[in-house]
């Protein structure tokens, strides 16, 4: 065998990912291409005793780009210099429109790499009335190897590793170069001239059956995915399902993996003795990676859905009937998914943006995916809410605490649309906006697709998310634990021992010495810095505090909180700082926490960007510093200005 | 001369020509060469963008890009 790296290519929708999780099964890994930030997906493939590299190139119509992810193939084919350019190439195509996907086989045929042409899906083609005289067809290209797979029920795989054991056939044409990237007509003029060339050689090689000849009837399914009531109406009822499975479902899992890091973080206390690297794992370290963990069901159910939705083919429709509503915001039909995605995390919202060929509406999708409030947000926004909002009914049956939430949601969204027209009249582009976007035949999922896609996402958040995650809060610890010395021992001296030794007695006495320790340390120190900063607002340095250990990740807000008021908060369990946080006063003897504060409150984490593992994924995102530090400042003056407003307004 | 923006539903045209612009180019990698036949099939809600059988597959086009493909 002399190959060792073997790239797949082809048109999307040809099976071309399915062929590829055939073969390569859950040997795959996800890497990226190098000085892009395009995932390149590659798996390893055993033919008789040798392992090869199978790299799963993104799909794309033609070697001409079009957008990021189809600008790798064009810089891998036009370089023997890259270091994935390939050993062989294989390009699937559907074999029931060989037409379009002949266009990208002759343009990778040219180059003079060993080829292999695998015609897949011969199923669909044969239910068209299309037929290839396959002998004819390949005379066309005597120096390809011709294989036929149906990599929906996995046949033809065995036919595909037996064409690289054989070998491929050795070329003798000379190789042809490609085109300048840049050079559109040339390129225009060559595809005109190779689609003559494949009508020609289709005219003589596939019958195709008289009564279907470009027979296409427009199914009932689609006929109510376009329709302008029903069609609108069935996305918001999959909305509805996306939430209820993120908001209700993922709870369960998500309590159990708190409870067991909760649990492992007072194991380890309990085994190792007493210092500062027990303290470094069991209250930086463990709590850190459970920040991450715990997000992982929500990821999962996600991209579980919304990966079903788009193997069946229905997604393509959304985008369809989205692309005109979300054309004024400067945004394009396929905005719809990272900003959904978002709703959950803003880290593969800003990743799925990749699909959108257009740099601007790109850029704009992801400078407001992070507005849409994602599942950080909801145990802040549920413990403020219980705190200051009353719950009562208005008008006999709205829940107003209920109301809030929802309110706070559909402030994201609208803000989310409202920065978009902006952006959309503040950035420049020359660049075309497009959509052009095969719809698919509808069809059933294929699951080990779906399951594939939720392994890759759920990785991709746990390495890129995580390793941000849990060094912010490693060195928030760090800031949390230290101090000055002097400072915090005289404060912890000042706390009275108590006399009678109870175990509740010193229990209180520790969580006493926490809270002093905090307080005083350089992050106690921080926050009462910025205190002046916020007052305006309606905090004070506790909520400062909680603040920045928020740039960790949201939801760490309530743990702060529950340091500084020195009670336990663990999930669910938050009666008793509720009850510490409502009887809180200022040195004027107000309550703290009114609705004034409260609310303004949580338009702050409506709004500001408080998260360190967004700000990488963006910066990686848009190669550059500049954007996610634009989307930093202007979701910080948004937040603090519209926090203002409310206090001001409620006070 | 018609372009694929104006012509009704159902009815099947032949492309005579595509008009010079950037997006040339990805038009006629997706089968929008002269000479192909297309027929628009429906029309997401606003009449914009419209799904085209293409020589046997559907393609969604915004107005502004169907607008340069002429066909009779």
């Amino acid at each position: 065998m002399k190959y060792n790296k073997i790239a797949l290519v082809g048109n999307p929708n040809t099976g071309k990912t399915s062929l590829f999780n055939a073969l390569t099964g859950l040997n795959q890994h996800v890497g990226n291409f190098p000085g892009v930030t395009v995932d390149k997906k590659s798996g390893n493939l055993k033919i008789d005793t040798h392992t090869l590299e199978l790299i799963d190139l993104p799909g794309t119509y033609s070697v001409y780009p079009r957008s990021m992810d189809e600008k790798v193939v064009y810089d891998i084919f036009s370089s023997k210099t890259h270091p994935d350019y390939p050993d062989a190439v294989c390009i699937v195509v559907d074999a029931s429109n060989l037409e379009r996907n002949l266009l990208l086989f002759t343009q990778i045929y040219e180059l003079g790499l060993p080829t292999m042409l695998v015609l897949n899906m011969s199923d669909v083609a044969f239910r068209k009335g299309k037929k290839l005289k396959i002998e004819l067809f390949q005379q066309a290209f005597p120096e390809a190897a011709i294989v036929q797979t149906n990599a929906r029920l996995g046949m033809g795989l065995d036919r595909f590793k037996k064409a690289l054991s054989v070998g491929l056939p050795a070329r003798e044409t000379k190789n042809v170069e490609l085109i300048d990237v840049e050079a559109l007509e040339l390129q225009t003029q060559d595809t005109e001239k190779r689609f003559q060339e494949i009508q020609a050689l289709l005219s003589n090689v596939q019958t195709i059956e008289q009564k279907s000849i470009n027979h296409k009837k427009v199914s009932k399914l689609d006929t109510l995915f376009v329709h302008p009531i029903w069609g609108y109406g069935l996305f918001l009822l999959m909305l509805l399902a996306l939430f209820q499975l993120i908001f209700s479902l993922a709870s369960y899992p998500m309590d159990l993996i708190d409870m067991a890091f909760g649990n492992l973080s007072a194991w380890v206390q309990t085994l190792m003795s007493k210092g500062v690297l027990t303290d470094l794992i069991a209250n930086g370290i463990i709590p850190g990676i459970g920040g991450v963990v715990i997000f992982v069901p929500q990821i999962v159910l996600l991209f579980l859905f919304l990966g079903i939705l788009e193997e069946t083919g229905y997604m393509s429709r959304v985008v369809f009937i989205m692309d005109r509503l979300m054309r004024p915001f400067g945004l394009n039909g396929k905005s719809v998914v990272p900003l959904l995605s978002s709703a959950a995390c803003a880290i593969p919202g800003v990743m799925a943006s990749r699909t959108i060929s257009n740099w601007k509406e790109r850029l704009i999708t992801i400078l407001v995916a992070p507005l849409m409030s994602c599942s950080a947000r909801i145990p802040v926004f549920t413990l403020l809410i219980s705190l200051v909002i009353p719950k009562k009914n208005i008008f006999g049956f709205i829940n107003l605490q209920g109301l809030t939430f929802f309110g706070l949601y559909a402030l994201g969204i609208v803000s989310a649309l409202v920065v978009s027209i902006i952006l959309k009249w503040t950035i420049k582009s020359k660049e075309t906006s497009m959509l052009m976007l095969e719809l698919p035949d509808l069809r059933l999922p294929r699951w080990k697709n779906v399951i594939i896609t939720v392994f890759d996402k759920a990785k991709i958040f746990l390495l890129d998310a995580g390793k941000v995650i849990v060094a912010i809060s490693i060195i928030l610890w760090a800031l949390g634990t230290y101090g000055p010395t002097e400072k915090t021992t005289k404060a912890v001296n000042a706390i009275s021992i108590p006399k009678i030794k109870t175990e509740q007695a010193l229990d209180e006495y520790d969580k006493k010495v926490a809270a002093v320790k905090f307080e005083n340390s350089y992050i106690g120190i921080l926050g009462k810095t910025i205190e002046p900063l916020i007052k305006p607002l309606g905090y004070d340095w506790k909520i400062g505090i909680s603040l920045i250990t928020s740039f960790a990740a949201r939801e760490v807000f309530v743990g702060s909180m529950a340091t500084i008021y020195s009670v336990e908060a663990d999930g669910e369990e938050t009666t008793s700082l509720l009850s510490k946080m409502k009887a809180a006063k200022n040195e004027k003897e107000e309550p703290i926490y009114t609705l004034a504060s409260g609310l303004s409150l949580m338009v702050f984490y409506v709004y500001a960007m408080q998260c360190m593992a967004t700000f990488a994924v963006v910066k990686r995102e848009t190669k550059s510093w500049k954007w996610p530090i634009i989307q930093l400042v202007y979701m910080g003056v948004l937040a603090y200005i519209a926090s203002w407003i409310v206090y001001q307004i409620f006070m | 001369m018609p372009t694929l923006a104006t012509v009704k539903k159902g009815q099947r045209f032949n492309v005579k020509q595509v008009s010079t612009s950037s997006i040339t180019v990805k038009l006629v990698e997706m089968g929008l060469y002269v000479g192909q036949e297309v027929e628009v099939l429906f029309k997401a809600p606003f009449g914009d963008p419209i799904a085209v059988n293409v020589g046997g597959y559907v393609l969604s086009l915004r107005l502004n890009e169907a607008e340069l493909i002429e066909v009779a």
